[in-house]
């Protein structure tokens, strides 16, 4: 820093204005200088860059990106999600991603099973059924393909579906899965948290409940530090 | 959701509930603030659970109806707003909105819950008209009893607005400490039954699965003034019989909640 | 006679008194609840969504849709009929084009955002509180927005200019200007303008001057309903 006061005046000094964490809203300047470099959910105009949505702030490095609180869920290859499915078409199935672009499920990505040309799609996942799935493609225009053959992906039978902030699934699945894994083990529960903010969860009515509430209390504290070792004390007694 | 509605079926023939309620519970906070708008004659926020609902009281005078020349009158409209729900859409009122506002109409002027003879200013040529209006903010499920419960503290909490005497046009702007000429306070209560059992105060998703229900309004005396089968499937008259007895004892809860919040 | 008192007392740049909580429709996306003085705005946001019918969809981007409904009760005289009206009709686009050139849809092609306005109760101001609560729900909801907008309205009562007109002063019975105002919050461009009344040119460019600091206390009351929504679920 003091080496570029000695440079003297061309250049001004580049400052960083928010702290890392910081909860900044849209069009909050961030940092001025040309030092910075403008990361996700950021933007420069001339000197200064600024937010382009409410977030939090991170930096790493020159990069500066916001980190979305709330917000409709982005659909990115490789992420699993649960999906409802809203229509048969003549290849397969049409899946309600919970975001405005539905997604494809052809049928030779759905199941390992031979399946009859002619066959009854509707005999093997109805409309209105829930399914755990991949996404495998997603286009410019937001055209969506799925996939259902690796393990852990299926149709959704029996306990519940409940909605959270798609931004919290980090914290739901905690790292290296500690999180998912903890409410597994003190719930009984078996659990699937969809990138898109749908969690599955199946197991006895009272751990069903257990679990519900643990996972509407760790989206609420999402931020908190510690946030396993209180987990681990709220799920104890049991 | 299906993967839910098949559990609160499953759940319900162990008499449990998917949100860990007992059967025949209301959710929490029941909470009722009166005179949320300076421009209504009366008006009320009501919320339970997550469900919110506005309803407000606007006074006007008009000629009475030919047939009753010594009486005011009084009408309820009720609107589900595209704000309170990714369900609804704007436009005309569909069929679940008249439904509500018909209910809700008939639980208030059916037990003559308004004396529509003090309502009368001069007989033939003026008495007073009582419009509600209900408008939903938060749909979280169980309309009927919310709009209800709404719709009996906005009317509690009117006053008539000043009216010039030797004009006769009615000063909006100020109101007088004059309340209206309330006779008694019913109240719905919508008991459901899902898989064979009574539930109290559905979600959104609980509404979904219900074979039948029946919203009853009962005034402080028990007296039965509305009724309203909804459903595809039928009801005996015993389990008819049940669901007015819990329809009384809730309505008594709730009246009880009314009159702790509005002191 | 000049207007040298305000009817409410207030300082001819002060405001009445605001409130604004993010985030108080669980069913929405985004949404807001803002007050000024006795008008009060509720706003929901739904979306980005599917957007029927199909022949409205741009494929380039998402659709911004502003729906304002005055309550049947909201109103200072009668009962409002229920339905939309030319005015309401008229307001509702008026609020699309004052957010628009801060909402970035590009992310979202074919897709609609929703953004639906309840006024419980009125009294001056009604477009302004809604585009200033649209904007806090727009921002909960976690839309791409290079900017804040806030509104409010500026004016001239019999000679003198004032921020932010009551009912009172819209109905002065003197020469009177109401210009209801909306505004970025680091550029000052305005977004939203239309006026009532009659004012003289150099009367209007400084009315418009005293916006940008009567936005800039909007705008103050808009970030603080953001950040504290979000920091209560910061909060340890």
């Amino acid at each position: 820093m003091s080496a570029r006061h000695k440079l003297g005046g061309y250049r001004k000094m580049s400052e960083l204005l928010k702290k890392e964490r910081e909860i900044v809203i849209p069009g909050e300047i961030l940092a001025q200088g040309m030092d910075f470099l403008p990361g996700e959910n950021t933007y420069r105009e001339n000197d200064n860059i600024y937010a382009k949505a409410l977030g939090l702030v991170y930096v790493s490095g020159r990069v500066i990106k916001i980190t979305s609180l709330s917000g409709p869920y982005v659909p990115m290859v490789g992420d699993r999600i649960i999906g409802k499915v809203i229509d048969i078409t003549m290849t397969g199935w049409r899946i309600d991603t919970g975001t405005a672009y539905s997604g494809l499920l052809n049928v030779k990505d759905a199941t390992t099973r031979f399946i009859k040309k002619g066959e009854d799609l509707s005999k093997i996942i109805a409309i209105g059924d829930y399914v755990i799935v991949m996404i495998t493609q997603v286009t410019s225009q937001r055209l969506i393909d799925l996939a259902m053959r690796e393990p852990g992906l299926k149709k959704i039978t029996g306990g519940r579906i409940m909605k959270i902030n798609s931004h919290k699934v980090p914290r739901i699945i905690g790292k290296q899965a500690s999180m998912v894994n903890l409410l597994r083990e003190k719930t009984g529960c078996e659990i699937t948290v969809g990138q898109n903010g749908l969690v599955w969860v199946r197991g006895t009515p009272e751990g069903e409940l257990k679990a519900e509430g643990a996972i509407k209390r760790i989206e609420e504290r999402s931020h908190e530090s510690g946030l396993t070792e209180s987990m681990d004390a709220f799920l104890g007694g049991k | 959701m299906i993967v839910n509605q098949n559990t609160i079926k499953d759940l319900a023939s162990k008499q449990m509930r998917i949100d860990g309620r007992a059967l025949t519970e209301y959710r929490k906070p029941i909470l009722v603030e009166t005179n949320i708008s300076w421009t209504a004659e009366g008006s009320a926020r009501v919320q339970v659970g997550e469900t919110v609902v506005m309803a407000g009281v606007k006074l006007s005078l008009e000629k009475p109806y030919n047939d009753t020349p010594d009486e005011g009158g009084i009408m309820i409209n009720a609107e589900l707003t595209p704000l309170s729900s990714a369900e609804y859409e704007s436009g005309p009122p569909g069929i679940k909105a008249i439904e509500l506002s018909r209910v809700t109409d008939r639980g208030i002027r059916e037990a003559k819950a308004i004396d529509m003879k003090k309502l009368c200013v001069e007989p033939g040529e003026k008495a007073w008209f009582v419009i509600i209006d209900i408008v939903t903010i938060n749909d979280a499920g169980n309309l009927f009893d919310v709009a209800g419960l709404a719709t009996l503290a906005a009317l509690k909490s009117a006053r008539f607005p000043v009216v010039d005497t030797e004009t006769g046009a009615i000063d909006y702007k100020k109101k007088t400490d004059q309340p209206l000429p309330l006779t008694k306070e019913p109240l719905p209560v919508t008991v459901y039954k899902i898989n064979g059992n009574l539930v109290i105060d559905p979600t959104v998703e609980e509404e979904q699965v219900y074979e039948a229900r029946l919203t009853v309004a009962t005034d402080d005396k028990g007296t039965i003034s509305a009724m309203q089968k909804g459903g595809t499937e039928s009801l005996s008259i015993d389990e008819i019989s049940m669901m007015i007895d819990l329809a009384q004892e809730k309505a008594t809860f709730l009246r009880g909640e009314l009159d702790k919040q509005l002191q | 006679m000049t207007y040298s008192k305000r009817l409410d007392e207030r300082k001819n740049d002060e405001l009445r008194p605001m409130d604004a909580k993010a985030g108080v429709i669980p069913n929405a996306d985004g949404s807001a609840y803002f007050r000024a003085g006795k008008t009060t705005a509720y706003v929901a946001v739904y979306g980005p969504r599917e957007l029927f019918p199909k022949f409205k969809q741009d494929p380039k981007k998402g659709l911004l849709r502003c729906h304002y409904a005055m309550m049947p009760f909201s109103g200072s005289g009668e009962r409002i009929r229920p339905g939309t009206s030319r005015r309401a009709q008229e307001i509702s686009m008026v609020m699309e084009q004052a957010l628009l050139p801060v909402i970035d849809l590009s992310e979202f092609p074919n897709s609609v955002v929703d953004v639906f306005v309840q006024l419980p109760q009125t009294d001056a101001g009604t477009r302004c509180a809604a585009i200033s609560a649209a904007a806090i729900a727009l921002a909960d909801a976690g839309i791409p927005m290079k900017d804040m907008i806030s509104s409010v309205a500026v004016g001239q009562v019999d000679g003198t200019i004032v921020a932010d007109l009551s009912y009172g002063e819209e109905s002065y019975p003197a020469v009177v200007s109401d210009i209801p105002v909306a505004m970025t919050h680091n550029t000052k461009q305005i977004t939203l303008l239309q006026m009532d009344g009659e004012i003289s040119k150099e009367d209007l460019v400084k009315a418009l001057d005293a916006a940008k600091s009567a936005t800039e206390k909007v705008y103050d009351v808009q970030m603080k309903a953001l950040k504290s929504k979000f920091s209560v679920e910061n909060k340890k």
